[in-house]
């Protein structure tokens, strides 16, 4: 009997039943996305911040070579979530004995991890530099293929490109490091990790390693990480009230529109009243049906609210934002309590009138 | 009699204009916070970024290379060019002086220690500096434009002759702060250990009057580095200023981008070279522009989510009044004098809960603001037209509906009481 009274209320009068459902699946939609987008944005930021390149590094105690097994030991601790670069450093001498320091590395890893390098040309062959614009004016200032003395070993190197950064790197030469290593023989003293993750998470990563390295220095590089997390965290605080306002919007539109419906029908409630029910019967009744409204209205509207988070993603960071299903449970027992409140506090302010006085129209 | 209508039906009818009357006021008042919010989050943004430390650099025109290692200079002292002290405040007196958040000169030397036959390099720089251009008075130093910068002790003073002593530096030579050290033959007393994660952990850092008497060069500094807020680079701000004419020269000259802020610097201190630091100034374009993406998006949202809880409660409004409609038509009303009544309704809903709504979003949005960045935002007064014409937009939009279904009704049914 219960259940075909909840039956026949949704299938009678049903354009007022589906506009309380359509603004259930809309507040919960806005909830989701917004849950959504609050939970993802930090793994969508963090990624852009990764363009600022390096945030933690490697360097041998008081200048010496790292040791031969730093980078593997480092790409394992990584594992996939970031990006470690070696870097060698000498002074060597241009052939009217000036003083220019050049840098081995992995080119093409560099390209990765400073992408904000504005290179003219990448060198691709063996020989190949690519100087800094300041480096490149000292020692081919025409372009012309050049020598380098270190220690009595003598290189002929071919300018690939020029390299722009309004740093410290403009003054640098830059070779491959197998060529750096062929002439040379200087090994990799310093390993820059560019690595996604939280705070406590690059904490833990330092730790790793200072502990499987310990010849080495593993430092976070402050400039970086702190500004980062400010920013994070002033905008996550920004979407939290953001979210917050809208929710709270959302949840306002449900509650008078199921308000109006329950008023709406007062005559129902008279009826059953008239009809013997008890009070606790009707307002079981009636919160039944809202609690059904809010379970329905939370699993379509997370549905949409999903697709909404995942297209603000697309737009804005060219990704989609990753459902997140642990904030469903939150959604449905949101909308189930909304639902409820606004279905018992008419029955409320109901209980006081006399069915008779309902019943003639007053 | 319309006017009486209307005002007998707002005087009559107290708690249902009360509830769509608070559904306006807080769904505008909603909008109108997001909307302040989204405004402003650039430059908020944009001056949090900042922390990111320098964005530009000024170098000697002349200069030669840099040869260092690991932030240990490997060039002998007496090589290169160097900048004038005495020109750096021009920089606050640039077109974009505004802009300009702080600056901090540097005066790397290398310098002997406690008779140690190594040499240490010692950087002299300003770090809270106050100085004057003009009636101005500005301070200026690294403690603004390297916010990463941490000491334990006390920043020195930069007219004393105290330092401070990388944290690597410090406990390679077993010092702390308060102790004494000999610098140059000369007893300095360390104010404090800083720690920055980067060069500067291994090296003295001095205020610039005692690096250049310890050089012997007064007035000397090797490079500035300059903290400015810039604009996004876009197609127009790589353009080369030389090929620009006119209008487009102008254009380009007075946008804060941080080419031609490098451009007015290299105009105000004399034989320099100014250049944007990549990695600082370009990543923050790209960092700008998806919080302000986001941010906008999320507008979006909650102008929506308002719009429709402001149409939800007019529409219940209106639907609990077709008894009523019943009644006026039977008497003889049209249709059209009908809606006109509710229409008048709820323009007068819409301008008295815009209102109110306006007011409290101003409010809502200052203490976003506050607790949130620490700063104000501000609302454009222009605003308030805007969001006034939105609320009854969207009133309209949310009523109309409802008030075609109420016209539409058989004024029998109604009145006998059949919904």
């Amino acid at each position: 009997m219960f259940l075909r009274m909840l039956m026949r209320a949704a299938t009678l009068r049903r354009g007022r039943a589906a506009s309380a459902l359509l603004a259930m699946v809309v507040a919960a939609a806005v909830a989701t996305a917004m849950l959504n987008l609050y939970v993802d944005v930090q793994a969508k930021l963090r990624k852009e911040f990764r363009n600022y390149g390096a945030n933690v590094v490697v360097i041998g105690k008081d200048g010496q070579a790292l040791p031969a097994d730093a980078l593997p030991k480092v790409d394992s601790a990584l594992a996939g979530h970031g990006l470690a670069v070696p870097f060698a450093y000498i002074v060597a001498r241009t052939s009217d004995g000036q003083s220019v320091v050049v840098s081995g590395t992995n080119l093409d890893q560099v390209r990765k991890l400073d992408s904000w390098w504005s290179v003219t040309a990448w060198p691709n062959t063996s020989q190949d530099a690519l100087l800094g614009t300041r480096a490149a004016a000292v020692v081919s200032p025409q372009g012309k293929p050049f020598d380098l003395s270190f220690q009595g070993h003598t290189i002929h190197l071919n300018p690939a490109g020029t390299l722009r950064t309004g740093a410290s790197e403009d003054s640098l030469i830059y070779l491959s490091l197998t060529d750096f290593e062929n002439w040379t023989g200087v090994q990799p003293s310093t390993i820059e990790i560019a690595f996604s993750g939280s705070s406590e998470e690059i904490a833990a990563l330092i730790q790793m390693l200072s502990q499987t390295l310990p010849t080495t220095d593993v430092r976070p590089i402050r400039q970086i990480m702190e500004a980062e997390a400010r920013v994070l965290g002033k905008t996550r605080a920004t979407l939290a009230a953001a979210a917050i306002l809208i929710i709270a919007t959302a949840a306002l539109c449900v509650l008078s529109t199921l308000i109006g419906w329950v008023f709406d029908r007062r005559r129902d409630f008279a009826i059953m009243k008239a009809l013997g029910a008890s009070e606790g019967l009707i307002t079981g009744f009636f919160a039944a049906e809202a609690a059904a409204l809010g379970a329905v209205g939370a699993i379509g509207g997370f549905g949409i609210g999903v697709g909404v988070a995942a297209w603000i993603g697309r737009v804005n960071f060219h990704a989609p934002v990753v459902p997140r299903f642990n904030i469903l449970p939150a959604v449905f027992v949101g909308s189930i309590a909304v639902a409820l409140i606004s279905a018992v506090l008419p029955i409320f302010l109901l209980r006081r009138v006399q069915p008779a006085m309902i019943l003639r129209g007053e | 009699m319309f006017g009486r209508l209307v005002y007998e039906s707002f005087r009559r009818q107290k708690r249902r204009k009360l509830l769509a009357g608070i559904a306006i006021t807080l769904g505008v008042g909603v909008a109108t916070a997001m909307l302040a919010v989204a405004t402003d989050i650039g430059n908020k943004i944009s001056r949090e970024l900042r922390t990111y430390g320098a964005n530009l650099i000024v170098t000697p025109q002349e200069d030669t290379l840099d040869v260092q290692i690991g932030g240990v200079d490997l060039k002998p002292p007496s090589d290169g060019a160097y900048l004038n002290e005495a020109d750096l405040p021009k920089i606050k007196g640039m077109f974009w002086r505004n802009n300009i958040v702080g600056f901090a000169p540097m005066l790397p030397i290398s310098v002997r220690v406690n008779s140690d036959a190594k040499n240490f390099t010692l950087l002299g720089t300003y770090f809270s500096k106050r100085l004057t251009l003009g009636k101005e008075d500005f301070v200026t130093g690294v403690r603004i434009t390297h916010p990463w910068w941490k000491v334990q002790g006390a920043w020195p003073d930069d007219n004393s002759s105290d330092v401070l002593l990388g944290e690597s530096l410090a406990a390679k030579l077993g010092r702390k702060a308060g102790d004494d050290i000999e610098i140059a033959a000369q007893t300095h007393h360390i104010a404090g250990i800083l720690s920055t994660g980067g060069a500067e952990d291994n090296q003295i850092i001095a205020p610039l009057a005692l690096t250049q008497q310890i050089l012997g060069k007064p007035g000397a500094v090797r490079r500035v580095y300059v903290s400015a807020l810039t604009k996004p680079e876009d197609a127009f701000a790589r353009r080369d200023p030389q090929t620009l004419r006119g209008a487009e020269y102008d254009r380009w000259y007075c946008s804060p981008y941080a080419a031609s802020i490098a451009f007015q610097l290299q105009e105000a201190i004399p034989h320099s070279h100014a250049e944007q630091i990549r990695q600082i100034a370009q990543n923050e374009g790209t960092v700008l522009s998806r919080i302000k993406g986001l941010m906008l998006l999320v507008t979006l949202a909650a102008l929506f989510a308002s719009a429709l809880a402001v149409s939800a409660a007019m529409a219940t409004a209106i639907f609990e009044r077709r008894a009523e409609v019943g009644l006026m038509k039977a008497l003889g009303a049209g249709s059209l004098s009908v809606a006109a009544l509710f229409f008048a309704e709820a323009l007068l809903l819409a301008l008295i809960g815009g209102a109110l709504g306006f007011t409290g979003g101003a409010l809502l949005a200052h203490q976003i603001g506050r607790s949130i960045f620490d700063s104000q935002i501000t609302i454009e007064p222009v605003l308030f037209p805007v969001i006034l014409a939105i609320a009854v937009i969207v009133t309209f939009a949310g009523s109309a509906m409802a008030i075609r279904r109420a016209v539409k009704f058989d004024p029998v049914y109604a009145l006998r009481g059949e919904a």
